[in-house]
């Protein structure tokens, strides 16, 4: 029972740190109807721009300058580069981030070098905040969760309560409209490709610290953010949150419990074949799943497009 | 600076990359490993290694035989099987004989097979295959050929070391075994079962898994489940993330006993550890750095630190790849014939400046060396990692590591 | 949604156009002379396996291709079929009865089967809907049996793969295959074999109405066709030459591994692809000999390779979308209008300078990077055939003096040129 708890807590901070990708991703992918590859790239920039702030100015200067770089970067990409490529069609879109998340790896390891780097959790946040029979709880972890929620309640309120929320709404679905009616599109468009990777600028110096700040951060993440927000349905903000947190406990929970395909096959009335060694399937037989647990997104995108092709919260298709 | 005009012509027949024929004076090595992608910091620092011990131990003295010198060739694999057999065919049309490669055992797999076929094929041209750090015990047993000798000890060989540490410390009775998905994971794994249940009965395994390699992003859950299970000490394989990843998260979440690993220093990672790692973090690992082996490993650390002042001698068996090259050639008489240089290196006996005796096993090509497990720690340091001040410190050593261990290889010479 | 993703056919540098039904000789019997030439060309042996990888490129990606290119379906998981297929006939490498039975050049033929009906257990489900769907489906799939083949080991042989030697194969008209050239006359046979099949493919009725249904599927509907159907049938064909590329590595490296599967392989697949030009048949081809020559030549020159092919990456899309062939073919109406000559001296004037300004900019690049990451004491470095300090002045100075003027000129120039490609272009006038 202890353990629930403590996973749902974990669950949470992974769930979360997903959200912050995904959130920007989606809002990127519902304006332009770009997939950014390059997105976990800015979330890797975050944490590379924050550690080099922090050795100077310490943890905090470095939340809060680096996510701005990182934005104005972002907002740069799509000014000097993506806007260019826009009128190609949406292949070569695709194409230029993949290749600007190739080209910014190399960067990195130009400028930072190849090895990990000692980025760490800032001293005042470096204490156990609770522990839950033995399992201890880091302050940090708790500073991520409330980092995350703000972010998300202060986005909700800007989209839906605020006149730019609603004139992005409107751009989002009628850009011609929105554009007859005298408001600069493609700087809404630079803007929200700006906030949202600034966004993924944050997700990366706050994962940095604990996730570690290497130069395949970002190919490690790569792809689970695409499926957050196709499970989340592309475009939904709501459907990016239950996505992450979604995925967040179904790999946290895969882990920590040691469910074994021969158990679950039993269960369901097939007997485990003798001579299991000798077996074709031998390997599908032993499988665990924490073995799997990471695979397991991938396995539930692919059925939420066979049977729902836009998504748990995705609204249009067509 | 007139000479840039000319590359668009070299680029047009740049595929003639092989032609550049072998100079009389020099003993080409050809080092295979990632200089590019995820692992390229381990390759890297591998390759500055083995540049500075040729330049250092045998340029530096006047060469090798009439003054032939070592020099090295990097070649980026980008640590892919394919990329591997593509620029072994380039080295070997380079007139190189040597190939030195370390990271990843599939690639060393790879690799042993296909100089096999190719001395088999090719016997004009054949190569031997100096083998680092790949540690598949498969490739000294079942999979091992006349070409290929490793330098470093295998992962049974370092468990059983390991373990004869473990079962030394009475507090520990409950052990957690955690290690990547795949045969390198699984080796640890089974050679760590089996050897805590031949040396101590009263070990109890509480828990033993693997998780994919390279793939976990987070690793909580994990660490989690061993705090759970109650264990005194972890055992695991894992490297490079996946080592910090999990290093960490076990020690931020709780975990209170040792951590025993291969694979848990250099590239960053004694720096990323720092304080949160001491006296928790044990390391296998074969010549002593603190306390240095011997005043003349001191001279050439400290000549290495002055060259590469961000790099760490975390391979110091690099150093005995080269001097034991060195040596065989010698007393060969010939760098050319492979065949005269593999077999005064099988059953070679060498005395190593970073401490102790190796021993080429000539029934399977496994060196033989003394083991120390270390702590990482910042009190005692001669050399430190990383710059960080922390780095590794023996807390005991294993001499001539299992000499007698049986091997099932079935060596076949050439006539 | 369904169509966010696809080549966009109203940009002509992205539409492959169809062409009639015959199949001129010409280009296939040159491409079989230079086949059959090259090794005499670069005899050793290194470059015969760079050139047989390829040729194995060039099939993947001309196979690739009859997805982005001809149907317009995106796939991020495309490398599984290659390597599946491959797996395949490393099994039947392994099988030496079977084997010993079998002529090798025949192998490749069950890579492609394999190859084909992965696809279409894969493409039973997944070409229902093109675009995003499509494009995600394949990436899941394509993530789900990468992920499978460090855990099902007893097919993919966990990480260090499956392996087996081609020369248990029953001799070919005495042919053994233990020399890389016999391997390479093998290869460049399959290669025209399926070039060719491939482009008769996109001739034939389904290749048509893959085009059009890439283009506007509801019109192909009303036509009578099921868009659905047709995506099927590319999606199983490409599959097919897929797994026969994968046959041919199983021959060429005689090992398997992991990275034959995993989503890497199939992000370069698509760029390799792209950067040859969708819009061509031949596009790819020249993607694959392009791509292979950066990875394995250029990296033997520079560790920043990857910071290279990122940029050109970077610059193709921007710059010319219609890739390599999509350049060539520009050039297409201007032969055709007999003006090439106008072109030849602006193109010196600008290009050459752009030239030396491109790789002045790669030689700072290089100079950077060796002040950065080289050893203390360590301050020689030869680039271009030069050795110099690059901690001195001096060869910054040239190297900065060199890009600029060259990139001067190039800006200078580059009016003249725009001028004299318009004029190219226009019939009649003064020629």
């Amino acid at each position: 029972m202890d353990l629930i708890l403590v996973n749902i807590i974990d669950g949470l901070v992974t769930g979360l740190l997903l959200f912050m990708l995904s959130a920007g991703l989606t809002l990127i992918f519902s304006m332009m109807g770009v997939l950014n590859f390059a997105h976990a790239s800015f979330y890797m920039l975050g944490a590379y721009f924050a550690y080099q702030i922090s050795i100077a100015l310490g943890f905090w200067m470095g939340l809060l300058l680096a996510p701005l770089i990182v934005g104005v970067m972002g907002a740069g990409v799509e000014r000097y580069g993506l806007r260019r490529v826009h009128q190609y069609g949406h292949v070569p879109e695709l194409i230029f981030t993949f290749g600007l998340a190739l080209l910014i790896e190399e960067l990195v390891q130009f400028v930072w070098g190849k090895n990990q780097l000692p980025y760490s959790v800032p001293d005042v946040l470096n204490f156990t905040a609770f522990s839950i029979a033995g399992n201890s709880i880091p302050a940090y972890k708790i500073f991520m969760i409330f980092i995350s929620i703000a972010i998300f309640i202060g986005l909700l309120y800007i989209l839906t309560r605020t006149r730019v929320g609603m004139i992005i709404q409107a751009a989002l679905s009628y850009p011609r409209t929105v554009e007859a009616l005298g408001h600069n599109v493609p700087l809404i468009f630079m803007g929200v490709f700006g906030v949202g990777t600034a966004l993924a600028g944050v997700a990366g110096v706050i994962a940095g610290p604990v996730l570690g700040t290497f130069p395949g951060m970002a190919f490690v993440l790569g792809s689970i953010v695409f499926v957050t927000i196709v499970i989340g349905g592309l475009g939904s903000l709501w459907g990016a949150l239950v996505a992450s947190l979604l995925i967040g406990w179904i790999t946290t929970f895969a882990k920590s419990y040691n469910i074994e395909m021969a158990d679950i096959l039993n269960g369901i009335g097939i007997g485990t074949p003798e001579n299991l060694d000798e077996n074709l399937f031998r390997d599908f037989w032993t499988i665990t799943s924490p073995q799997i647990a990471d695979i397991l997104p991938y396995i539930l995108m692919v059925l939420i497009l066979i049977f729902r092709p836009s998504g748990l919260f995705g609204k249009r298709h067509s | 600076m007139k000479n840039i005009t000319k590359l668009g012509v070299v680029s047009a027949l740049s595929l003639i990359v092989g032609a550049s024929a072998s100079f009389a004076e020099t003993i080409k090595i050809a080092f295979i490993d990632p200089l590019s992608g995820p692992f390229a910091s381990t390759g890297a620092n591998g390759l500055h290694q083995f540049e500075f011990a040729s330049d250092y131990m045998v340029n530096q003295k006047g060469g090798v035989l009439d003054g032939d010198m070592f020099e090295v060739v990097a070649f980026d694999n980008k640590i892919s099987p394919k990329e591997s057999l593509i620029q072994l065919q380039v080295a070997i049309d380079q007139g190189i004989r040597y190939i030195v490669q370390g990271n990843s055992s599939g690639v060393a797999n790879a690799l042993t097979e296909a100089i096999d076929k190719h001395n088999r094929r090719n016997p004009d041209s054949r190569v031997l295959f100096l083998n680092y750090a790949a540690v598949d015990p498969a490739l000294t047993n079942e999979k091992c050929n006349f070409w290929h000798f490793r330098f470093d000890a295998n992962a049974d060989i370092k468990m059983d070391a390991l373990t004869d540490v473990i079962v030394a410390d009475e507090n520990i009775k409950k052990v957690y075994i955690i290690g990547q998905d795949y045969s390198f994971g699984k080796a640890v794994s089974d050679a760590a079962n089996m050897m805590l249940g031949e040396k101590r009965d009263d070990i109890e395994v509480v828990g033993d898994e693997l998780h994919p390699i390279g793939k976990v992003k987070d690793f909580t859950p994990y660490a989690r489940k061993i705090v759970a299970s109650g264990a005194d000490a972890v055992i695991t394989g894992n490297w490079g993330a996946d080592m910090l990843g999990l290093g960490k998260a076990i020690i931020d979440n709780g975990f209170e006993g040792p951590i025993y690993t291969y694979y848990a220093a250099g590239s960053g990672m004694t720096a990323a550890f720092g304080e949160s790692g001491k006296d928790r973090i044990r390391l296998i690992s074969q010549g002593s750095i603190n306390p240095i082996g011997s005043e003349e490993a001191r001279a050439t650390y400290e000549a290495f630190e002055a060259k590469y002042p961000d790099g760490n001698i975390d391979q110091s068996r690099i150093f005995n790849v080269i001097g034991m090259l060195a040596t065989a050639i010698e007393e060969a008489g010939t760098a050319d014939d492979v065949v005269a240089v593999a077999s005064k290196l099988e059953g070679m006996e060498y005395d190593s400046m970073w401490g102790g005796k190796l021993f080429m096993r000539p029934q399977d090509h496994q060196l033989i060396q003394d083991m120390h497990v270390g702590v990482h720690t910042d009190e005692n340091i001669d050399f430190d990692f990383d710059q960080s001040g922390y780095g590794i410190v023996n807390e005991s050593t294993i001499e001539m590591a299992s000499m007698d261990s049986p091997t099932t290889c079935e060596m076949k010479r050439p006539e | 949604m369904t169509d966010q993703i696809t080549t966009d056919p109203t940009k002509p540098s992205q539409r492959m156009r169809a062409g009639s039904m015959t199949l001129t000789f010409g280009p296939w019997i040159v491409a079989a002379v230079l086949l059959a030439v090259l090794p005499f060309i670069f005899t050793n042996n290194s470059s015969i396996t760079i050139m047989n990888q390829m040729w194995i490129t060039v099939i993947f990606a001309l196979a690739y291709n009859m997805l982005l290119g001809q149907g317009g379906m995106l796939s991020f998981g495309h490398a599984v079929y290659a390597g599946v297929g491959g797996f395949a006939c490393m099994h039947i490498m392994n099988a030496s009865d079977f084997f010993a039975a079998l002529p090798l050049p025949v192998l490749p033929v069950f890579g492609g089967l394999f190859g084909m009906g992965l696809a279409i257990i894969v493409g039973s489900f997944s070409t229902r809907s093109a675009g995003t769907v499509f494009a995600m489906i394949s990436l899941g799939v394509g993530e789900l049996i990468a992920a499978c083949s460090v855990i099902i080991v007893a097919f993919f042989g966990g990480e260090e793969g499956v392996s087996g030697d081609r020369t248990y194969a029953m001799p070919f008209f005495g042919t053994e295959f233990l020399q890389q050239i016999e391997v390479y006359y093998l290869i460049s046979g399959w290669v025209l074999i399926s070039a060719a099949l491939m482009y008769l493919w996109s001739r034939t009725p389904v290749g048509r109405m893959s085009n059009a249904v890439r283009d506007n599927p509801e019109r192909a509907e009303f036509l009578g066709y099921s868009a659905r159907w047709v995506r099927f049938y590319s999606f199983v064909a490409s599959g097919f030459f897929a797994g026969v590329a994968g046959g041919l590595f199983a021959i060429n490296y005689e090992i398997l591994t992991e990275e034959n599967l995993n989503t890497t392989s199939s992000g370069i697949i698509l760029l390799v692809t792209f950067l040859g030009g969708v819009g061509f048949f031949f596009g790819p081809i020249i993607g694959a000999i392009a791509f292979t020559l950066l990875q394995t030549v250029l990296s033997l020159q520079t560790e920043l390779w990857a910071f290279y092919a990122g940029t050109l990456f970077v610059a193709t899309v921007m710059f010319f979308p219609g890739g390599l062939a999509g350049l060539m073919m520009m050039h297409v109406p201007v032969f055709r209008l007999g003006k090439a000559r106008v072109l030849i001296r602006p193109y010196l004037k600008t290009l050459l300078p752009a030239l030396i300004g491109i790789l002045g900019l790669s030689a700072l690049v290089e100079m950077v990077f060796h002040v950065r990451h080289a050893a203390y004491g360590d301050d020689e470095m030869t680039l271009f055939w030069t050795t110099f300090n690059s901690h001195d002045i001096l060869p910054w100075v040239i190297a900065i003096g060199v890009t600029a003027v060259a990139l001067g000129i190039t800006r200078a120039t580059a009016p003249a040129l725009r001028e004299a490609w318009n004029d190219a272009n226009t019939a009649g006038g003064s020629a």
